[in-house]
């Protein structure tokens, strides 16, 4: 961090990353629903088509399993693609492209046939878009080999993972968010090359009762209920995975053998979730650190009702994430 | 590099003839079970890939589906590295970790191999666009076979190519049958090319039994899309003298249509037309079947010998450096 340091919202973060990406690499080209003439259905891609032109902007038809394929195949020659997904829930249209084309591969061809595509756009839940609209997807992707998973949850963190993503050699999914796209944070000034590696969490706050556990949406959730716990003397950790794959095991365990207590906070579905992943590891690995069973706070196992108090009821919230840290903190 | 079109049709005869004695040992080695999954055999079909090879450089990219031995043998990949991939040796031409369903060699421009119906034809818009974007005057040549026309994927991609002007060429390899399902029985319209044509994708029907019109039609759209890029659709109506895989007895069709194809054979065909030309004696053609035999008896041999993938290896290719 320098002292330059200033203040702009995760969609310029990540419309940073990607004009700094598309100047640094002619391979580079952005591709998806409304990329170009429209500047992107969340104005991430602002003033791209303008400056790069329509040879590298490119909008295409509501296909996104022609699309992404295509960006499968431009990969397999050398291209550096990124991929843009309107939302993430529109990528189970392209499914088949994301987790059967793309990861398997560079395996299927005996290492010929590596696939440097970036997948992108919002991930999870917004406000009241019902069922289709709403699926936080970072459970189902991290499942499958070949692929690795971020969702970074500030405008920092974005656009350094989404640069790191677009040089990977490997299929990225960056799990962006509808909700945090206005959201504001500080940042080092444009010229400086800013790449965070995937597979490296970061604390957004230390403390020493409790750690939270959690990613994207949940961090300013996570962050804000450590702020309203301080008044009640519990002093929350708050470790922001970043990526979900590679996980970085060794800041979980290094926090949780600190502190003894853990809350999974997560934006996804309770069974089969990351955080049943996480449990999994953190029991299996340093079962001895533990002062309280793990807790998990995640969206109810239910299809995402669009009813605004039901919806409220089915999402992590900060009423559910402090029952949970009083839970394991015993008080 | 010579003009393609031109490459010695003797030559174009003696890959029929390693295709088909290639896949009938794969057959027989099926049977002895050293190879394993699934085994699609592309006996009958010779003269579609064979026919569109002869019209294009060796530059060009290949694209196909999981009936794929005979796409890579075409492109120059090595019997033996071929018959090793069945074996799911680590000589294969995908190291072992393939199989039947998914050749892929770079050195060769074969880009696979693909399993899932249709969904590799929005890959050969990708590589397409790749050479569109780098202003090459590459061309894709995109196989399928008659059921992937009923597949989303497919038509997403055609849509795509011919809204971007990509330079490929779909080729539908009709051979009557989607596993047992016959075309009649998955096709709403009664002429494949319309499915093109509804893209506005300039399309036409080749005898796909019959090499020199396979080529000649392919390479007068190469021709044309070497100009301009722009996609085009070759229905080319052929047959599978075998089951759908190793595993299908192919009980849904008659005898009678089977033999009506065998009359019909590609490599008699061509060799009648070459005998008629004073381009090819019996002497020739025997000469040229006896390298064809034991080119495939040898890369069993190969396969054979070499080694398995390396266990402690197991995840060197799940993620590249």
């Amino acid at each position: 961090m320098t002292s330059e340091m200033r203040e702009i919202t995760y969609r310029q973060a990540l419309n940073e990353a990607l004009a700094e990406e598309l100047e640094r690499d002619p391979n580079v080209f952005l591709m998806g629903e409304e990329v170009a003439e429209y500047n992107g259905a969340y104005k991430v891609s602002q003033g791209l088509l303008e400056r790069f032109g329509p040879k590298r902007i490119i909008d295409t038809p509501i296909s996104e399993n022609g699309f992404a394929g295509l960006g499968v195949g431009a990969a397999m020659v050398g291209l550096r693609p990124i991929i843009e997904f309107m939302t993430f829930s529109f990528s189970f249209v392209a499914f088949d492209q994301v987790v059967n084309n793309a990861p398997n591969m560079f395996t299927m061809s005996g290492g010929q046939f590596n696939i440097p595509i970036t997948f992108r756009g919002p991930n999870g839940p917004a406000h009241q878009l019902g069922a289709t609209h709403s699926h936080g997807t970072e459970c189902l992707y991290a499942n499958v080999p070949g692929l690795k998973v971020c969702a970074p949850a500030t405008p920092r963190d974005a656009k350094g993972l989404l640069k790191t993503a677009v040089r990977d050699n490997n299929p990225v999914l960056v799990l962006e968010s509808e909700l945090l796209y206005s959201s504001k944070g500080m940042i080092e000034p444009a010229g400086i090359e800013l790449l965070i590696p995937l597979g490296q969490a970061e604390i957004k706050r230390e403390g020493s009762d409790v750690t939270v556990i959690c990613y994207a949406q949940t961090v300013p959730l996570a962050l804000a209920v450590a702020q309203q716990l301080e008044e009640e003397d519990i002093s929350v950790e708050v470790l922001d995975l970043r990526s979900i794959k590679p996980l970085d095991e060794r800041a979980i365990y290094s926090s949780v053998t600190k502190i003894h207590r853990v809350v999974i906070v997560e934006q996804d579905r309770p069974f089969c979730g990351v955080g049943a992943e996480i449990c999994y590891r953190i029991q299996k690995n340093i079962f001895d650190e533990l002062d309280a069973p793990i807790a998990r706070v995640s969206q109810e196992d239910v299809p995402m009702p669009y009813n605004e108090r039901l919806e409220h009821a089915v999402l992590p919230n900060a009423e559910k994430l402090i029952a949970a840290i009083k839970k394991v903190c015993y008080t | 590099m010579p003009p393609a079109e031109q490459r010695d049709e003797v030559e174009m005869l003696w890959l029929m003839l390693l295709i088909r004695r290639f896949e009938e040992r794969a057959s027989q080695q099926y049977q002895a079970q050293k190879i394993g999954g699934f085994c699609h055999l592309y006996i009958g079909q010779e003269a579609v890939v064979t026919g569109a090879i002869a019209a294009i450089r060796d530059d060009d990219y290949l694209i196909t589906a999981y009936r794929d031995h005979a796409h890579a043998l075409a492109r120059g990949t090595p019997a033996n590295a071929c018959m090793a991939e069945l074996f799911g040796k680590e000589t294969g031409c995908s190291r072992g970790l393939g199989g039947s369903m998914h050749f892929f060699d770079k050195a060769h421009h074969m880009y696979g191999g693909h399993a899932i119906v249709g969904a590799h034809v929005p890959l050969a818009c990708g590589l397409a666009f790749a050479c569109k974007y780098r202003n090459e005057d590459r061309l894709t040549l995109c196989f399928f076979g008659d059921g992937a026309i009923n597949q989303g994927a497919f038509h997403e991609a055609l849509n795509l190519a011919a809204l971007y002007k990509l330079p490929i060429i779909f080729i539908c390899e009709n051979n009557l049958f989607a596993m047992g399902t016959s075309v009649e029985r998955s096709t709403s319209l009664k002429e494949i090319i319309d499915r093109a044509e509804g893209y506005d994708i300039p399309a036409t029907v080749a005898d796909g039994m019959n090499f020199r019109e396979v080529r000649d039609k392919i390479a007068e759209t190469v021709v044309s899309i070497r100009k301009d890029p722009h996609p085009a659709f070759i229905e080319a109506r052929t047959y599978r003298y075998r089951g759908h895989s190793m595993s299908d007895p192919a009980s849904y069709r008659t005898k009678e249509q089977l033999e009506k194809y065998r009359l019909d054979d590609p490599i008699t065909r061509l060799r009648a037309q070459l005998t008629r030309e004073g381009k090819l004696t019996n002497e020739k053609f025997d000469e040229l079947d006896k390298r064809a035999k034991e080119t495939a008896l040898a890369s069993v041999k190969f396969a054979e010998e070499s080694p398995e993938p390396p266990l402690e290896k197991l995840y060197r290719y799940s993620y590249a450096p």
